[in-house]
Parts: structure tokens; sequence; C-alpha cells
């Protein structure tokens, strides 16, 4: 009866996912109103395939729900099975979805999902979907710093903050060095307006140059001498 | 040269970034895959260059495109060679793709083991921090193997981030790597007392994951919890290990006993929803595992369903959602106390929420009674007709069902509106249920003699009505099952049908063709029963009209099926057609063969119960495993095995399908049919065929004659073809509850006497018998769960780490350290080093706690000695003392428990050390109120003594400066041990009673503990003597309360000298500035909502001790027993101090009159606090040791030098532990490292240097300078005064 139905749903899982350890959070996925992804973490290996199936299917569970409902779901065939559960919350255009097992309380995420959104907040300054959009990278350090291995790492916002903080101290500190290959020159062209240099970029001028043949410079100059 | 490099930064600044990217994906909307496959092969060719900085960018994009859904596993190379830069800017990203890509299947993994390792240990605390976090979500078996001591390393790392993240990813480690549980499991208990709370916290998550799985291992680890519950102030934390302590209460009802007082005060004081939850979870798994023997958990089950009911009435839908879920926890094993909830539950069934309405469902589940079934299934029913969505609709049904069909239809008094149910039931659309609600009808029509009539009638009309059943929708449904159960129902009990003819004619018309073959090959077998039941009453009846009609309507309807697809269908069909040949050419001469034919079928139904075919008894010299004939040559063996698996397959089916399939001639019916009967009469376990006549005592089935069948009256109306409606059995109900109800009950309560019904008390008439036996057995086999079955997944890593951890290491069980995969020789060394030190520093660790005991020991012969002393001066005082030493049997007791000395003298433990541990919880569990707090909280230290003689003999090995003293001591010790034992008896005898105010102690938030004491005096850990005079003496000792609120206990002991009762004792002690006594006892309070964090500082929630307002009597503790003769009781006092660096004293007195005498008498006391008293050396490791040492922050140093002093090495180390709250690190020869915190967290380390001159040398480093000085003072004083 019920047994038959959950029993199905297991053995879905165990094909679906090699073996790999169940961790109390099994992914945290953050997609729009309209399904498309902007942050996917799993915690537990699935192909990209099955990956997408997982959004589009969460997705739908939980875009068709109003918003004066409760944040907690069962449901999802693909992902979880019986011991886990989908817990979300609705930021204006985003959906934030953690799914978890039994281990972790459900109030529990619930704030954790409001740490890690308040962190956005304040790393982006007044974040909105554009944010993660075009820093999905900088989502993701964020992001590890709260969550390790799908455990909770971390739920004291100064505390995380003030580690992203110091690795994007960091990071500021090589640039110099290593990016003057991109920000450097990107530095030098500032004058020229973004739209153009994305404008030209979009063309797909580098194929173009890079197809270009250059005579064998280097050889050549090789043989002379000054 | 310049050229090429301007070349390639021409190229590099075309090159698209990630936000180019994503702005091309975002700019070509249409042609976004096309966009993208260009996109692959810029980052294919970007991949290509030597500069990291163009690959970086291109695997920085790769990873956003994972997110897309592409594959970009292809790139793992490239991926390891941008985590390898130096430049933490590029590491990151290259550990980014690989945590999004990689898994512990990928091959390219084995490159990195490495390069992981040079991170993990790096200067830079970000790129280790990086390398765990990356490691955390790919890391395989083998880098498990190889990493797990670098990570071990880490654990002692002086950064907490560190620190943290090595924690969590020990948990991945371990499922990845089972045999690094043991010998990393010391140090990760370790963490669990962590300065860092986010370490801790940490710490806490993964044990609690760890005995979530294995609940039993960790049992050892419940005090430690049991502590930190009491004392930790973190919300995350809390919840952590009251959900552990939830897994491990069934393991151990002594610990559910001893947690739901504190967890009751937390539901009452707690103001955060999530923790407020949990509690009441934990509270709800403990109330199961001790279901009985809690004389009050009434009323703490009333506090949940109270505090439930609050949460589900809550406008927020989680707490609503979690409230029911909780809910449902409960109804499990107390029905009675939910019930009185039902008008909150059939409310949520209303809820817009679907999440709601399913825990509702789930609630009413175990609701139903009786009396409410009917009210109840009308409802759903209700509900199941307006609810969209086919999910819900699906599972509104199968609840219906469970909630009906319970316990054998527990709760049904008249099936007839149970199977109009049903019958309604088939209507709904596009149900993924058929085959449920098939298995019910033909349930009912089986076990239910009374309303099989009305069954069938009702079957033969959904027959009849099949092309409504199944319509066009029905192609994604199942809902055709239920025809297998109508076409079967019909056919078995034709003789009950009305109109048989009609019957087989809707069965052969029609679209059975298109239904699913398992459903035809029933119909057709049906046919065949209903035809020989039409033509054996035709013969009867000589209506050879009928018979032809029947015979020529198969004939013609049959081939059909002979021509089927599916084999069933046609082996049946084509047996039919020829046995109804074989009657049309029987009654062309004239032969009656109705009588035969029926005989095909006749045979009784009799349940086979579920296990009875596994519980056969294997006959004697059966050996299934022989060969029955030679066995075959090699190369035909394939063959045959196919062959062999057909053959069993076949038979098995066919033993199963008996009676539908096995279709034997007459004469071997008939000589089966006798055969059975013959071996029914002999067989005294076998169930007659009807329930009124089973001779076997049934306790399941209601035994029938006292259950008045009533007949219903059947009206016309259920006739009407298109099924019966339910209205008419709301009428039925109501009939039945006024009318007959009342006269009834008197008879039935006489009659039901000692009869196992749970709904005793519900006084309703079941109008049908169902037949509830258990089903046929083999004879001799029981129906019970004989086999354990692990249900976990053979794959389940977690089957791995079901390990042991009570069990001590052994020398060979260290983490793997690698040596020949590396590279460079500095390495090599490195690596030695670490092997080395793993094994030497476990064993060394053990000698430490050895000597820890061994001091402690000591100390409480000293103070037994004391008492003997006094047992001199009043020998009559202290008779039982000594009577208890003599005691010939007490002392076989404790012989047992001597270990083997020589076991000791490695460091190694043997097994005894196991047992010593699992003394610990049980002492832990059972423990006495008169417990010290200090003692309750390493009760390790209290439980080792039996172990103790032998390790001072050890001791006496190799310590060659082995006084006298010691010698006398040792003796003392021997003797002290019955006693031991005898209290602890006697604690665990008494322990019941006394565990509430066990935990407030625990706590430290209850000040005066009054707690009587046996007769004889505990050994009390130093003993300071307080005040004395002819009639009382008084000791006090004190401790430090790390973790509670930077507390210092003070235990305070009476011990009367006088020859009365003592009474009303009075303790005057008026605060001085610094030092102020705690007065209330302390409620948790924590102040947040659900939210676990406030606002602003998220992670702590605040913690806050209600401070009551100073009142005049404040000063004033009065003692609420008196003293008798000879008798001694202990209260406690708990204070804090301001400042910790200087010592304090506290005046005061006590007054107390004797019995007698009119007059009180007073003492004036001095309580003495020298600096030593704040401090604690419970955290105390080496590794932290030598962190701290070479970190710098102890600036103060400070030292003295005792010339001549006249103590042993062993002896001072006591002193100093003892006396100065020290804790040992590390003791080599004759010197020793110690370490102390104080409640402010000021550290404290000693070095003490004893040498053979006794010449003493202590050195002292600290935070604080102020403290350190006076601490050496105060050291230099007390092991002066005692010269």
């Amino acid at each position: 009866m019920m047994c038959r139905r959950q029993l199905s749903e297991c053995q879905h899982l165990r094909c679906s996912s090699l073996d790999t350890p169940p961790t109390m959070i099994k992914a945290i996925l953050v997609f729009n109103n309209h399904g498309k992804p902007r942050l996917t973490k799993f915690y537990q290996y699935f192909n990209e395939e099955m990956q997408q199936q997982i959004i589009k299917e969460t997705f739908q569970l939980v875009s068709k729900r109003d918003d004066n409902v409760c944040n907690f779901l069962e449901g999802g065939s693909l992902i979880g099975g019986a011991d886990y559960k989908l817990i979300y919350r609705h930021y204006a255009t985003l959906y934030f979805v953690f799914c978890v097992d039994s281990s972790e309380s459900e109030l529990g995420i619930l704030d954790l999902i409001q740490v890690f959104v308040e962190t956005l907040d304040k790393c982006f300054e007044n974040v909105c979907e554009l944010d993660l959009i075009f820093h999905v990278d900088k989502v993701h350090y964020i992001l590890n710093e709260l969550v390790m291995g799908g455990m909770v790492l971390e739920t004291n916002m100064t505390e995380i903050i003030t580690r992203i903080e110091d690795q994007n101290k960091l990071e500021k500190q090589e640039g110099p060095y290593n990016s003057a290959s991109t920000s450097s020159l990107k530095a030098g062209l500032a004058a020229a307006p973004a739209r153009a240099v994305s404008a030209v970029k979009n063309m797909n001028l580098p194929q173009q140059i890079k197809d270009i043949k250059l005579p064998d410079l280097p050889a050549a100059i090789k043989d002379l001498k000054f | 040269m310049a050229l090429r490099k301007v070349k390639g930064n021409l190229e590099r600044m075309f090159d698209k970034n990630l936000t180019d990217l994503v702005r091309g994906i975002r700019n070509n909307k249409e042609t976004e895959s096309k966009y993208i496959s260009q996109c692959m092969e810029e980052i294919k060719t970007e991949l290509r260059q030597d500069n990291l900085a163009v690959k970086a960018n291109a695997v920085a994009k790769l990873t956003y495109l994972q997110m897309l859904g592409y594959d970009i596993s292809w790139a793992g190379f490239n991926i390891i060679e941008v985590m390898s830069s130096p430049k933490f800017t590029y590491k990151r990203i290259g550990y980014l793709s690989a945590s999004q890509c990689f898994h512990q299947d990928t091959e390219v993994l084995m490159l990195t083991t490495n390069m992981i390792r040079k991170d993990l240990n790096s200067h830079n605390m970000y790129d280790s921090g990086t390398a765990l976090t990356g490691l955390a979500c790919f890391i395989s078996g083998d880098l498990a193997r190889d990493l797990a001591n670098d990570v071990m390393t880490l654990l002692t790392s002086t950064k907490p981030y560190l620190r943290k993240k090595a924690v969590l990813l020990l948990y991945k480690v371990f499922l990845k790597f089972p045999e690094a549980l043991r010998p990393a499991f010391p140090r990760l208990k370790e963490k669990l007392e962590d300065p860092d709370p986010g370490v801790q916290s940490a710490a806490v998550n993964v044990i609690c994951e760890l005995a979530r799985k294995n609940p039993k291992n960790y049992l050892s680890l419940a005090p430690v919890f049991f502590k930190l519950m009491t004392s930790s102030t973190n919300n995350w934390m809390l919840i952590k290990i009251i959900k552990l302590f939830g897994a491990l209460t069934p393991l151990e009802p002594r610990l559910g006993k001893k947690l739901i007082e504190p967890l009751t005060n937390l539901i009452h004081s707690t103001s955060a929803m999530s923790l407020l939850y949990e509690c009441i979870n934990t509270v709800i798994a403990v109330l199961i595992s001790i279901s009985s023997g809690m004389p009050n958990h009434n009323a703490s089950i009333q506090l949940c369903v109270q505090k439930l009911r609050i949460l589900i009435e809550d406008s927020d839908q989680n707490l609503k959602y979690l409230g029911l879920l909780a809910m449902s926890k409960i109804l499990k094993t107390h029905p009675k106390s939910v019930q009185a909830h039902k008008d909150l539950v059939l409310q949520c069934l209303d809820d817009k929420d679907e999440s709601i309405r399913l825990r509702a469902l789930d609630l009413l589940y175990g609701m139903v009674t009786k009396k409410t079934v009917m009210e109840i299934v009308r409802r759903l029913m209700t509900h199941m007709d307006r609810a969209e969505g086919t999910m819900y609709r699906d599972e509104l049904l199968q609840k219906i069902i469970l909630i009906c069909s319970q316990n054998n239809f527990q709760y049904i008094t008249n099936f007839e509106w149970y199977v109009s149910v049903l019958v309604e039931l088939c209507r709904m659309e596009g149900t993924q249920h058929g085959g449920l609600i098939a298995s019910q009808l033909m349930d009912v029509a089986i076990r239910v003699v009374a309303v099989r009539e009305f069954t069938v009638g009702q079957m033969a009309l959904l027959l009849d009505n099949a092309h409504v059943i199944v319509g066009p929708a029905a192609a994604r449904s199942s809902i055709a099952e239920v025809l297998y159960a109508a076409a079967w129902i019909c056919g078995e009990f034709s003789q009950l049908l009305a109109n048989p003819k009609a019957t087989l004619e809707s069965m052969v018309r029609g679209k059975v063709v298109s239904l699913p073959g398992h459903i035809q090959a029933i119909y057709v077998h049906n046919m065949l029963k209903l035809y020989a039941h039409i033509i054996a009453t035709a013969e009867e009846e000589d209506d050879s009209e009928m018979i032809e009609e029947v015979t020529n309507l198969l004939l013609e309807r049959l081939p059909v099926f002979v021509s089927s697809g599916d084999l069933e269908v046609q082996e049946r069909a084509s047996c039919i057609v020829h046995i109804v040949t074989y009657v049309q050419k029987c009654h062309k001469h004239g032969d009656k063969v109705g009588a035969d034919l029926a005989l095909l079928m006749t045979g009784e139904l009799n349940p086979v119960a579920p296990k009875a075919q596994k519980k056969v008894p294997l006959p004697d010299g059966l050996d299934l495993d022989a060969w029955i004939n030679d066995p075959p040559s090699e190369s035909e063996e394939e063959e045959d095995d196919a062959l062999e698996k057909e053959i069993f397959v076949k038979a098995d089916s066919s033993y199963k399908h008996r009676k539908e399939k096995y279709e034997p001639s007459e004469e071997e019916l008939q000589k089966l049919r006798d055969a059975r009967r013959a071996e029914q009469a002999s067989n005294p376990y076998y169930v007659k065929s009807s329930a009124l006549s089973s001779p076997r005592p049934n306790h399941n089935s209601i035994q029938v004659d006292e259950i008045p069948v009533t007949a219903i009256d059947l009206n016309v109306s259920l006739k009407i073809p298109g099924m019966t409606s339910l209205d008419k059995y709301q009428v039925v109900d109501g009939w039945q509850d006024g009318g007959k109800k009342r006269h009834k009950k008197q008879k039935k309560r006489s009659k039901r006497k000692g009869q196992v019904s749970s709904s005793s008390e519900e006084e309703i008439n079941r109008m049908h018998v169902v037949n509830t036996d258990i089903g046929e057995m083999p004879e001799g086999a029981h129906l019970s769960d004989d086999y354990e079955i692990d249900d976990r997944p053979e794959d389940d890593p977690h089957r791995a780490l079901d390990i042991n951890l009570d069990e001590p290491l052994s020398p060979n069980e260290v983490l793997p350290t690698r040596t020949h995969y590396e590279a460079h020789a500095q390495r090599k060394i490195e690596s030695n080093n670490e092997a080395k030190l793993i094994p030497s520093e476990i064993p060394l660790k053990m000698k430490t706690r050895n000597k820890k005991e061994r001091k402690e020991k000591k100390e409480k012969t000293k103070k037994v000695k004391k008492e003997e002393k006094k047992v001199k001066k009043k020998p009559s005082r202290d008779a039982n003392l000594i009577l208890d030493l003599i005691d010939p049997l007490k002392e076989t007791v404790i012989s047992d428990k001597v270990p083997v000395a020589a076991n000791h003298i490695n460091g190694i433990a043997d097994a005894k050390n196991k047992e010593k541990t699992s003394d610990d919880l049980d002492f832990w569990l059972s423990k006495e109120l008169s417990q010290t707090p200090e003692s309750c909280m390493d009760g390790t230290t209290k439980t080792a003594s039996p172990s103790t003689p032998s390790s001072s003999k050890d001791d006496s090995k190799s310590k060659k400066t082995k006084t006298k003293k010691e010698k006398k001591a040792k003796k003392e010790k021997d003797r002290d041990k019955p006693e031991k034992k005898l209290k602890k008896n006697e604690k665990e005898i008494d322990t019941l009673s006394r565990n509430r105010d066990e935990y407030e102690e625990t706590n430290g938030t209850v000040t005066q503990e009054v707690e009587e004491k046996l007769a004889v005096p505990e050994p009390q850990p130093y003993s300071r003597l307080l005040a004395e005079d002819s009639h009382i003496r008084i000791v006090y000792s004190t401790a430090a309360m790390d973790g509670v609120m930077s507390e210092i206990l003070v235990c305070i002991k009476f011990i009367s000298q006088s020859s009365k009762p003592i009474s009303k004792l009075q303790l005057i002690l008026p605060d001085s500035s610094a030092l102020k006594m705690i007065r209330t006892p302390g409620k948790l309070v924590f102040e947040t909502g659900y939210r676990l964090f406030p606002p602003k500082e998220m992670g702590m929630a605040v913690f806050q001790r209600k401070q009551r307002q100073p009142d005049p009597q404040s000063e004033l503790v009065n003692l609420p027993w008196s003293l008798d003769p000879g008798e001694s009781k202990e209260t406690q006092l708990s204070f804090t101090a301001e400042d910790v660096t200087i010592p304090h004293k506290l005046r005061g007195s006590l007054s107390y009159i004797q019995d007698g005498s009119s007059s009180s008498s007073d003492i004036s006391l001095r309580l003495e606090f020298p600096v030593t008293t704040f401090l604690s050396g419970k955290t105390a490791s080496r590794a932290t040791f030598t962190d701290l040492l070479s970190s710098g922050q102890l600036s103060a140093r400070s030292s003295f030098t005792l010339p001549n002093c006249p103590w042993s090495f062993p002896e001072v180390l006591e002193e100093l532990t003892l006396g100065g709250s020290l804790a040992v690190v590390e003791c080599v020869d004759q010197t020793a490292s110690l370490y102390g915190r104080s409640l402010h967290g000021h550290h404290v380390c000693l070095l003490v240097k004893y040498q053979a001159s006794h010449h003493l040398t202590i050195d002292g480093k600290s935070t604080e300078g102020i403290l350190l000085s006076n601490a050496l003072d105060h050291l230099k004083t007390t092991l002066m005064q005692k010269q």
C-alpha cells in the first residue's frame, strides 16, 4: 500500500545516486520564479541530467504553493524519499530550497535560510536576483561558509561576514600580480564603453583573431641578432 | 618575445570572463544552446593555453555551465591544475569547480592527494579552509585514508576556523574510511569541550550524526552530552543534543527518566519555538521508550499535547505543520490524549495548505473509534470529491482504507456500510489504488461471512457496470483491479448470486479483452466457476434450455480468450473450452455432470499466515544442498542451472495459486481432499472452516455468539444500477445508537470479561463477524519475528561505522600515514615523525589518565585515614563501616573486579577498561543525590577505583621513591573498597526517587541542595576544615563549575559530633564586595522567538539567568534538616566572583540548636577561596597545551623553588591537581606540566621539576600576571605548610 509506493521511490533513489553517503543537507537550490537555476549545490552526487530533473521537479512542487502556506514539503520523488523534506523560503523573485533529512530541525533550517539571505544582503548591499546571476561564484563562497559538505558549519552572521571579507581582501591583495592580464588591461580600456567591448566580444572576435595566422614571429626573431 | 606576450594579452582581452558569458547567454535566449556550444569551444581552446589565469577563467565559466546542466567532467584535469595554483584566487575557483562536479568515483581524484595535503598544511588559513570545504564535497575512500592524518592534525590547529572545518570533515572521513573512527574518536570527543563554541557545535554535530545511525555505541557519551545540554547556551547545539537523546533513549530507559525533568523544564521556560519543538519531540521519544514505570508521565504527555495544541492553533503555518507532525508521534502510544483534540484535527483537514491536510490525515488514522469512524470517513469522502489533484485524492483514499482496515477492521461495526464505501471509492477517477480497494473487497468478502451475500450482489453490479468504471480515464489508473476482485468474488461465491446467468453474461460481454492479462485470466477462470454453478442448479431443476444457452454462450465467447496474447489467459481459456465441450457432450448423452463439475471448485478458503511458507519445518534427513542426482559435468552446468531455476519458479507459483490454477483430475482431487480432511482432523492447530466452531482459543477473534448479528433489512434501493449510496448508513448508525444500545450494555460488560479487546469501552455493536485468525501455520511454528533485520540498505555507509568506541585502542590502531608516495625527502621525514608520534601519543594519554585516577584514589585514601582517626576516637559511631569492611562476601565481590596488573604496564588498557566505561554510564545513570557536582561531571575518575591497586603496583615498579607512607595508603585503599562497593549498590537502589534533585544539582541551578547522606562519610575531594566545635564539625570543598556561568560550587559538609540531634541549622553568609552567593534556582531562559538567533547577533541565543532582587533575608541559608548523632549531611552553595585573579575570603556564621538546650549556639566560619579555586584543568590536552605555549599568549611568568621539599614527586603532583585544581598534561619522570583555566578564561601553565635531592622548582606562565603570582603564592604556602 503506502509502503509499496515508498519502496519504489527508495529504489529509484538508490539507482540514481551512486551510493554517495547520505548527508544531513542533501541539496541547496536557488531558482527564480520561472524555475531558472541561480545556484545549485548538491551534497550527494547526481549526474548533470538528474540534477536538472531534480531542479525541475522541485520547482514544480514549490511554485504551485501559495505564499501563505507552510514552508515544508514532502513528496519530492527524485531527491529525498521518506526521510527527506524540502524546506524553502520565497523571497521576491527567488526560491531558496534546502533538501534536508530528519536530523535537522525544520525551524532551524528556516532560520539558516534567513541567515544565508541576510548574509547575501550584507555582502552585495541590497541583494537582488541580478547579483546572484552574475556572481554565482561569490554566492557559492558565501554558502561554503555556512554549510560544509551538507553539514551546518556556522550560523553566526558576523563570523561569516568576517571570513568572507578576509578572503575577498586576500583575493584583492593577489589581484595586481595575477590578473595583470584581464583586469589591468581592462582598466586601460576603461575609457571604452563597456557595452561596446562586450558587443565586440559577442561578435566572437576572439576566435577570429585567434584564427588569424600571424607569421611565426618568434622563430624569425630568434635568428635575428641585434 | 614581447610580441608574443602582446599577442597573448590581446587575445585574452577578448576572452570572455564569467560575466560576459552570463550576459551572452541572456542576450541569446533563442539560440542559447548554440551560443553555449560555441562558448564551450572557446573554453576548450583557453584550457589548452599555459597561462593559469586563462585556465582559471575558463574553469569559472565551466562551473557556471555545469549549473545549467552541462557535463564538465571532461575538464577534470584542468580543474586540478587550477586547484594547484599557488594563488588563493585561482585555488578557490578550482576547488569550487571540483566540489560541483567531482564525486567519489572521479578518477582524476587520485592525482590530487598530495596537492590537497599541501593545501591542508598551508600557512594560509584560507587555503586550508578552501581545501577542507572542497574535500567535504568530493572525498573518496582513498583520499579519506590518505588524508585522515592531516585532518586530525588540523583538529589541534590554533585557529578555530580550521578546527571547526576539520571536525566536520572528520564525519566524511569516517564514512569513507571507517577504520579511522576508533583512533580519531578520542580527539573528536575532546572537541566537545573546545573553548570555541563553533568548534564545540561542530563536534556535537558530528557525534550526533554518528550516534543517530549507531546509537548503542555512543551511550557512554550520554553524561558528556547531558552536561552540555544543561550548560550550553547555543540553541543550535541544544537542538542537536536533544535530538540525539531522542535516539539514545530507546536503548537506555534510565536515561529517559533522567532526561524528562530538564526537558520539561526547558519546555516550560524556552520561548524559542525550534527548541521547544525539539524538546517536545524528545520527550515523546522518551515517553515511548519508558511507556510504563513513570508515575507522572501522564502529566508530561498532557504538557506536550497542550503545547502542541498551541503550536497547531498558531497562525504560522509552519508551526501548525510541525505541531501536527509531533502529535502523530504521540498518537502511536497515547491515542487517548490526542483524541481529545479531534476538533482541531478535523479543522486542519479543511486547511488550504495541502501539507497540513496530509498531516492531519495521518492523525485521523489514530483518532477513529467505533463511534466516529462513519462520520470521519464521510468527511473524508466529501473532501475527496472536492479535492483537486489526484495525488491528494489518492492519499485520502488510502487513508480511508487504512483507517477502516486497521487492526482487522477493529472499528468497523457495519460491514455493509464499509462495502458501500469501497464501492463508492471505485468511482474515483484516476486513482492509483485500485489494487488496494480490490484487496479490501476480497478481504471483506472472505472474512466477513455475514456480509458476503451483500458483497456478492454489489460485485455483480460492478461487473455489470464495468464499462462505467473502466472508462476512458482508466488508462492511467489502476482502477480496473477492482474488476479482478469483483470477478473472483462472484465466481467463488456464485451460489450467493441472485442471477448467476446475468452475471455470466456481463462477464463475457464488453471489452474484457482490453483489460490487463491477469484480470482476464481471473475472468476466464471464474466463468468456469459460474458455469459449474449454473449447470449444477439447472440440472437439478432439469432446465435443459438454460444449460444449452449457457454452454453456447461460453463456447461462443471463449475463443476470443483462447487467442489471447497473454499465456495465462490462453491456457486457462483453452482448458475451459475443453471442459465445456466435454460437458456439452455428456449432456447430449443425457448424463448429469453438474455435481462432478462443481467438485472442481469446492474446498474451503482458509487464511494462510504471512510467514507460513517460510516456517515450514525442514523434514528430517532432507538436505536441500545435496545433489539429488549425480552432479552434472562442468560443461553442462550452466544449462542445468537455468533449467533448475525454471522448475523451481514453476513449482513455486503453482503452489501459491493452487486455488486458482491447479486443476487436477477429479480422482486426484478427491484423493487430495480426503487426505486433507484426514490431516485437518488430526491437526489440532488447524483452523476449521467455520469460525463458530474454532477449537483454538483465539485471543484475537471476537467470539461470535457474543456479538449479535443484526440482520439488516435490505431495501431494494441497493439493487439500483450504479451501486449503493452511503446516505442510508447515517440513519442506520443513528438507529443503532439510539435503540438497542442501552439494554445491551450490561449484558456485554459481563460477557466481555477477560476478553482482550482494545475497544471494550466502546459500546457499539458489531453487526458482522470478521475472521481475524492469523492464518494457517505449519505445525509447531510460531508467528514471530525471529529474524532481526537491519533495515538499512546493504550499501549504507553507516553500517560500517557500527564500531564499538568504548574498547581501548590497541597500538596498531593508528591512522595510516603514507610514506612511499612522497616526492621530497623532507616530507618523508615529516611524515615519519607523524607516524611515530601517533602510537606513542595514545599510550601516553592513557598513562596520564591512569595517573590521574591514581591520584584521585590516593586522595580518597587520605580521607579515609582521617575518618579512621575519628573511628578510633569514637569507636561506636562507625561500627557500620567496620562491619562492612570485614564482610567476606563483599570482599569477594570486589576481588572479581581487580584487574590483572600486568596489562597496565605498557599503558595499554585491557578489556577491564571496557567494563569500566560501561560502569561509568551505569554509575552516572544511577548516581545518587549525594554526589557532589564535580564528581558528577567526571564520573570516570570515580568509578575507576577498582583498577587502581594494580596501577599503583605498576607505579611502584617504575618509581623507586616509594615511601612507607604510600604503602600504608595502599592498605587503606583496599579497605576502602568494600565500602565503596556497598555504597554504590545502595545508590542504585535509591536512584529512582532522587533523580529529580540530582538534575538540578548538575544543572548548577539549585543553590541549596539538601540531601541525606549514608552513615559512612564519603571521601571528599580535598575537603578543608571550615569550623569545628564540640558538637559539630564542618568541612568544605570547592570546585569551579567550568562552563556553567563561571560559578564556584562549594560543598559544605556538616558532621555531627554531638550525642544529641542538632536542628535548626542556619548559615549566615553575607556577600562580600567581590564574591556573591547565587540564591535563586535560576531558570534557563532563551530569549528569542522561534528564530534561533536574535536579529543582531546571530548564532548565540541569549542565555539569561533571572536574578532575584536581594532581600533582607538573603544572607540567611536555612538548612531544612536536622543532624542525628553521628550523621553527616551536605549542602551546596554557588558563588560568583567578579575578579578571579585574587584570593577571596568570606566570613559568616552558623547557628544551630542542640536538642534539649533552649538556646542556639554559634560558630563563626571563614570560607577561603584561594585563586586556585577558580581554576579548572578540564580541557587540558597536550595539543592545545603546546599550541598555547607556542602562541606567545602567555606573557606573564613567575616561579619559585623549594630547596628542601619533604614530599615525593607524586605527592606534590597530587597536591597540585587536587588542591590547586590543575590538570596534568604530561608527565615524564620527575617532571610534569600542568594546565588550568580560570573561570574567566585565563590560562595557567606550570612546569614542575623535581630533582633527586628534594629540590622542587615550579615555573609558571600565564595570560594573567596577578593570577599567576597569587596562585604560585598559594601553592607555595600549602606546600610549605605541610612541611
